[in-house]
């Protein structure tokens, strides 16, 4: 059983020990920070048995297969059993072949992934930016001068997160049908019997934004309503005009929520599919239309493995950008 | 004199409202309503329309309950395959809260307390699994259950549970550490001084506090994989494992009924509920501590 020590760190020793982490660090074998901190003697792999579990999990169900990804990407087909992939598990046997092949349909011959590649682009960009722009004002109303109601609009404003992502979009496919109340409000406008759902890119951006903006609105409103009334104050005082307090106050203390706004709004509307299966056609089919269909057909995991490693360099930077920007926060915690 | 004193009469227009300091935010409010309008009516016209007595989910022909109850083939109470598919979105998610919450919760932990190289990339394998879009992982995962895990784990329930868990895990970890990081060890280090060992002061001081956060993740992971699809579509073994969500999904590229609005309906009264029920749980074990339930919740 391990024992308990008698002495407790002073606060003095607490700092110098979490100061040179660099140093401890390399120290192998040494013993784990919690240690020194809390005094008491844990066995070596009393906390590593608690990670161990979970580690496992990942290991087998996120790194692996990540992994045979690769190696379906860079197998190859059998084209005596219906063209069905041949991995290469090992490393030295990998061939580009397969995966040249797929790669080259961003930009060499028919390049039918060219136009869904950029269409992704188009759309992405499109729906972040009138995610931002809306989800800013929402926030910022909320955060600013929704005094009495502000419990309520919270709570509006989280509930599109517990509603299925699937019902939110499968609403709208009722709403903008032909015959649909949408078309009968436009009717008298003459925009009468407008088919919404037959590949109109406006339909796909506004579905991108429906389903993902609540994903801006609550970052940027975190960091709105952090912001101290005193700053505005002296804004103010020191002779800004409202417009100009907020472009050099309010604005620059929103960045880092506007940035991984954009970042967490993106990342799922990269890999996202089902809007356009929903609302839209082959005419405004994205990236994640491309690996959907090679899942469901019969022969297409080789395509489906090289397109994953292709969205996932895609997805990579913001990716990296998010978790670099949590890592911060929780250090800061 | 009284002149200089007096404000001025306020200017009429759209000008004067623009110079006016203290006028109401009216374009901001109106744009804040109109967004809620926005993102709330089309999901309660959906509901609405799941009363609807005839095949139309766009035109009002008259109050029923065809697609609840009354219809003896179409309706969710009488439609084996939607009873089949309710069974099946129910069993993955209590599968899944059974599984990814302890593992999460006990990763938490340690990843708390022990600082080395193994823990921080393993931190770090777990992140990148919440971030990552969810069609690349399941994508990935359905790669890997027909390719080199083919003969053991074939596509089917197994192999959906699995998947859900991995997606799944990294939420209990994120909250339960948010947690963790607002107590701090110094209960824990009270109890051993008063003389526990490490395993009675998790079990009976720390276990304790985490309880709010055990809650709230149990409410999330549930609700969140009632509502999942990328994952579970990717690794379903065709009708046998089809879950609410698939079934939605398939019958809104199909011909869609109200019927797949009830099925909808369920889901979306499901979800709510076990989040209110965690939500609610979360208030009254975190009573007296200082962290409101629902900001933890937004954190996602």
């Amino acid at each position: 059983m391990p024992e308990i020590a008698t002495e407790t760190t002073t606060p003095v020793e607490q700092e110098q020990t979490q100061e040179p982490r660099r140093r401890r660090r390399r120290r192998r074998g040494g013993p784990p920070a919690s240690e020194e901190r809390s005094g008491v003697w844990y066995p070596r792999w009393y906390w590593p048995s608690f990670i161990a579990p979970g580690t496992i999990a990942l290991i087998f169900l996120f790194v692996l297969p990540f992994y045979v990804v690769f190696s379906v990407a860079f197998g190859t087909v059998d084209f005596n059993n219906f063209g069905t992939a041949v991995p290469y598990y090992a490393p030295w046997w990998w061939s580009f072949h397969t995966f040249n092949g797929t790669l080259q349909q961003f930009y060499a011959g028919t390049h039918i992934y060219q136009a869904p590649l950029f269409r992704t682009f188009e759309y992405v960009i499109a729906a972040s930016i009138i995610c931002l722009v809306l989800g800013y004002t929402v926030a910022y109303y909320t955060a600013r001068y929704a005094t009495k109601y502000k419990g309520l609009i919270l709570i509006l404003l989280v509930s599109p997160f517990w509603i299925s992502y699937l019902m939110r979009i499968y609403a709208w496919q009722g709403l903008l049908d032909v015959n649909g109340p949408i078309n009968k409000i436009l009717g008298p406008f003459g925009f009468g019997h407008t088919n919404f759902l037959e590949g109109k890119p406006i339909t796909i951006i506004l579905g991108l934004v429906y389903g993902y903006i609540p994903f801006m609105i609550l970052p940027i409103y975190a960091s709105l309503d952090r912001i101290q009334e005193s700053l505005l104050e002296a804004g103010r005082d020191l002779g800004g005009s409202g417009a100009q307090t907020f472009w050099r106050v309010t604005l620059p203390l929103s960045r880092p929520a506007i940035l991984a706004g954009i970042v967490i709004v993106t990342l799922p509307m990269f890999g996202d599919y089902y809007t356009n299966d929903l609302l839209g056609s082959t005419k405004t089919s994205m990236f994640g239309n491309l690996i959907s269909q090679q899942t469901e057909a019969t022969a297409g995991s080789t395509r489906a493995a090289s397109l994953v490693l292709i969205l996932s360099v895609i997805v990579l930077i913001p990716m990296m950008y998010y978790l670099r920007e949590t890592r911060k926060q929780v250090e800061q915690a | 004199m009284s002149v200089a004193v007096t404000p001025e009469a306020p200017a009429r227009g759209i000008r004067g409202y623009i110079r006016n300091p203290w006028r109401k935010p009216r374009f901001l409010q109106a744009t804040t309503i109109g967004y809620l309008l926005w993102s709330m009516l089309p999901v309660l016209i959906a509901v609405f329309f799941s009363f609807n007595s005839g095949r139309s989910r766009s035109s009002w022909q008259g109050f029923g309950l065809t697609w609840w109850s009354t219809s003896p083939t179409d309706s969710i109470l009488h439609d084996a395959e939607i009873r089949a598919a309710m069974l099946q979105t129910f069993k993955l998610s209590f599968l899944t809260v059974i599984i990814a919450v302890p593992l999460g919760t006990l990763f938490a932990i340690g990843i708390d307390r022990w600082h080395g190289r193994p823990a921080r990339a393993a931190n770090f394998t777990m992140l990148l699994s919440f971030v990552v879009p969810e069609i690349i992982l399941g994508v990935s995962l359905y790669i890997l259950f027909t390719s080199l895990f083919k003969d053991i784990i074939p596509l089917g329930t197994n192999a959906q549970l699995l998947g859900l868990v991995a997606y799944q895990v990294s939420y209990p970890v994120i909250i339960v550490r948010a947690r963790l990081l607002t107590i701090g060890p110094e209960y824990e280090e009270a109890a051993m001084d008063l003389g526990s060992t490490p395993n009675q002061a998790i079990k009976r001081v720390l276990l304790p506090l985490l309880i709010p956060a055990i809650f709230a993740s149990v409410a999330l992971v549930f609700a969140d994989t009632v509502d999942d699809f990328v994952t579970v579509q990717a690794l379903s073994a065709g009708s046998t494992s089809q879950t609410l969500a698939m079934k939605i999904y398939s019958a809104a590229r199909a011909s869609p009924t109200p019927e797949v609005n009830a099925a909808a309906t369920v889901m979306l009264i499901t979800t709510l509920l076990v989040i209110a029920g965690g939500v609610l749980f979360y208030k009254r074990f975190s009573k007296g501590q200082e962290l409101g339930g629902a900001t933890d919740f937004a954190q996602l």
